[in-house]
């Protein structure tokens, strides 16, 4: 949790604001409470001590500044460091310049294969290309038929042969129907197999040698944990490939094992899967995936999120009036009508910063569409001077609302005290301070209360 | 002294398996699967074999400790719990109890195997019929590990089983299930793709009640804990069993892939909050990683390991041994 791991530097460097600079004792300390954020990220031991390592130069000797104290200084330069290793330098998918482009899956069992290739098939389709998928899964019982399914979902064909031939027989066939029907992109479906099975890796590689696939993607589950390393290493040296996707990122793991594998194979992650619905697939973006890890939440994801349902315009505008913090109730009802526009609540809700453990409390408060309409009644039922500045709705005025809108003053009151909340957050946003979980479930909870268990 | 099936599986008082002929999965599976394991077992053994001889060396020094947390980091032992292990170790070496090296390595493993082993590792099928409900997040495992339990069960044990095909949602669950159940000789209760979850399993218990089968075996559908509606919907799934069959279901298991690092925990504790976890299958042993993080799930929140998976064929299932599996993650 970032607010946890800024609290934690913050103490163990509560001196170093009146000496002005870093000492090395100082970023020492900071660096162990570092290597353990990124542990329980899942990052391998073994990346973590080399990156903190770097890390640690560029903290030796950095200046305080004045508006971030320490603590947050140096989770700055950490965070800084992981979205640089994240990114930099990497490709994009290979097409082919004529013809159809061949993209081989591969994994362990379980990591989500196939899921994936329906998805980047819809993604590309979406984009104008014309994909099919090839059922090279011989092993699996039912995998076949489950590609089939999604394939159809995603409203590509599948070339399929059973589970008799041989997979290079089965994709060798399937890349001669994909150019025949002319499909310009072929995703191809492999078995899941550990890294350490002769046999199945060194199909892969008879595969791909058949193939020559213009991409060859390793789907790694985002919970991985120290293994990725070795996993990765293994696919890297067997059959080599091109990028990373990465799935189940709609879960809490922090996803470590990304970066341990950017790290060690340099390859990038190329797409994050965000979903178990065939749209839940983006491209990668490295500066949120480091704030993941570090526990720092998917803000950015958010309002790029709002940015597609919304024009460009209104997106610009809420920045800004969130930057001036002149977030208002008419503002607030705006976007609660995107947010239904997004997709599931929880999705969405999940990106906020330190979102894991609160997500409970805020699903034990029902945020669905019923609730969303009962405030926007109760927003509606208000008059524009009200919505821009709730300060002024007392007592006659709750009551007409809540006849308005065909509900309680309670209601109303919750409605008010809820956007109060909301709006000290965007104020904490605005100044670059990130909320804790507690004020986040506060703000999102119907009872305006944390109801935690423990 | 590796824990055995009948072990591992409580049954009724008086219950005398009878024999029960299934068959033997194809010979070219068993090669495989056998090779497979040779590998992987020497192959990680070397490596944490070599890393905790460097370890522990000829005498103990801070380097000893960090690198004997490294090993345990690297198993996903993560980061809290091999602060416990190792500090409690390094305290019994200072106080004199532990005379070298060997001695430290051997009292390491008992400490581990004492962290796997919080409560009963017995699996209860002691009903009739027993009601196994199986769960877990996306690919951890939970069809392939049924097929095979359902599999052992009626070849070690001599019962008969029911499986219920309650995974509606994944697209080929059902199918996916039933080859499962061809291939371990067993009956399989399904409804429609997209039906209720808790309607099949109520079916599939009234089927096992009017066959007199003994046990029922529930597949659900893989979810990520972080989806509040499907943990509910699982939570409702389980109340529908519990009205149908009183003391129902009698063991939840969870599968959890060995190569998850500590969001392991997570899924544990919240599939937990949700429907009563009683035992851990820990899935895909037959990889590098050492599935430290069941140690985590034990240690924190006193649910046992109870199977481990070992392939992905239908023999690929082992009781779970405590001491088996601490020195399996230190590569003795």
């Amino acid at each position: 949790m970032f607010d946890q791991l800024s609290d934690r530097l913050q103490s163990t460097l509560s001196e170093v604001r009146s000496r002005g600079k870093l000492s090395e004792a100082d970023v020492d300390r900071a660096m162990r409470e570092i290597r353990l954020a990124l542990l329980e990220a899942d990052v391998n031991f073994k990346v973590v001590k080399s990156f903190t390592a770097d890390v640690k130069e560029r903290c030796l000797g950095a200046g305080v500044l004045d508006s971030l104290d320490p603590g947050q200084q140096v989770v700055k330069i950490v965070n800084e460091e992981l979205a640089k290793l994240m990114g930099g330098a990497g490709r994009d998918l290979a097409f082919a310049s004529s013809g159809t482009t061949t993209i081989l899956m591969a994994g362990l069992q379980g990591s989500g294969k196939t899921t994936a290739c329906a998805k980047l098939a819809k993604h590309l389709a979406k984009d104008g290309h014309t994909p099919a998928l090839a059922a090279c899964d011989t092993q699996r019982p039912a995998a076949v038929e489950q590609l089939v399914t999604v394939g159809k979902r995603a409203g590509v064909p599948v070339y399929q042969k059973g589970t008799d031939p041989d997979p290079v027989e089965i994709a060798e066939w399937a890349l001669n129907r994909a150019r025949a029907e002319q499909r310009d992109v072929l995703i191809i479906d492999t078995a899941g197999r550990l890294h350490i099975d002769e046999e199945l890796m060194d199909e892969l590689a008879r595969v791909k040698k058949t193939i020559k696939p213009h991409d060859v993607l390793l789907v790694l589950d985002s919970m991985t944990g120290q293994d990725a390393v070795n996993v990765a290493d293994e696919f890297a040296e067997r059959t080599d490939f091109d990028g990373v996707v990465l799935t189940k990122l709609d879960g809490d793991a922090r996803g470590g094992a990304a970066l341990s594998v950017r790290a060690v194979t340099g390859k990038p992650v190329m797409y994050a899967s965000t979903g178990e619905r065939i749209e839940e697939l983006e491209r990668f973006q490295p500066e949120r995936m480091a704030s993941r890890i570090l526990g720092m939440g998917d803000v950015l994801s958010l309002i790029e999120k709002a940015e597609e349902v919304s024009d460009r315009d209104q997106a610009e505008e809420l920045e800004r009036k969130i930057r001036k913090q002149q977030f208002t109730l008419e503002d607030f009802l705006q976007q609660m009508r995107q947010v239904r526009r997004m997709g599931p609540l929880s999705n969405v809700l999940g990106m906020l910063p330190g979102m894991g453990g609160a997500m409970k409390q805020i699903r034990g408060a029902n945020m669905d569409e019923r609730e969303l309409d009962r405030l926007e009644a109760i927003i509606l039922s208000m008059t524009p001077q009200e919505r821009n500045h709730p300060g002024i709705i007392k007592g006659s005025r709750r009551k007409r609302i809540a006849r308005g809108a065909g509900t309680t003053v309670q209601a109303v009151n919750q409605l008010v005290k809820q956007f109060g909340q909301m709006q000290k957050l965007m104020k904490q946003l605005a100044e670059g301070r990130m909320p804790s979980p507690e004020q986040i479930a506060r703000s999102a909870s119907r009872s305006g209360g944390p109801r935690f268990t423990r | 002294m590796a824990t055995s099936w009948q072990e591992v599986f409580e049954l009724p008082q008086g219950a005398a398996p009878g024999g029960h002929v299934v068959d033997e999965p194809p010979e070219q599976e068993r090669r495989g699967v056998f090779r497979r394991l040779r590998e992987s077992l020497t192959k990680s053994r070397r490596a944490l074999a070599d890393e905790l001889t460097a370890s522990l060396g000829d005498s103990f020094d801070s380097e000893t400790w960090e690198r004997l947390e490294e090993a345990l980091i690297l198993a996903d032992v993560g980061a809290r719990t091999t602060a416990d292990v190792v500090g409690r170790l390094e305290r019994e070496v200072e106080s004199g109890e532990i005379p070298d090296p060997e001695a430290a390595r051997e009292r390491l493993c008992e400490l581990l195997a004492e962290l796997a082993d919080p409560a009963d590792g017995r699996i209860d099928l002691t009903q009739r019929p027993a009601v196994v409900m199986v769960v877990g997040v996306n690919g951890s495992g939970k069809t392939t590990t049924i097929g095979k339990v359902a599999w052992h069960l009626q070849r070690e044990l001599g019962l008969t089983v029911v499986i219920a095909a309650a995974d509606t949602f994944r697209a080929a669950a059902i199918e996916q299930l039933e080859a499962w159940a061809q291939r371990a000789g067993c009956e399989i209760v399904k409804g429609s793709p997209g039906g209720d979850p808790g309607a099949v399993v109520f079916d599939a218990i009234s089927a096992a009640e009017s066959r007199g089968a003994d046990v029922v075996i529930a597949d659900t559908a893989g979810r990520l804990h972080t989806h509040g509606n499907l943990m509910e919907e699982l939570a409702k799934v389980r109340r529908v069993i519990a009205k149908r069959l009183e003391g129902a279901p009698h063991e939840t298991l969870i599968t959890i892939d060995s190569t998850t690092g500590q969001n392991g925990l997570r899924q544990a504790r919240a599939f937990s909050e949700a429907v009563e976890v009683s035992g851990v299958v820990l899935t895909k042993l037959d990889g590098t990683a050492k599935g430290g993080i069941a140690l985590a799930i034990s240690g924190e929140l006193g649910i046992p390991v109870k199977l481990i998976g070992v392939g992905e064929g239908l023999e690929d299932l082992r009781p779970f041994d405590a001491r088996e599996f601490a020195a399996a993650l230190l590569g003795f």
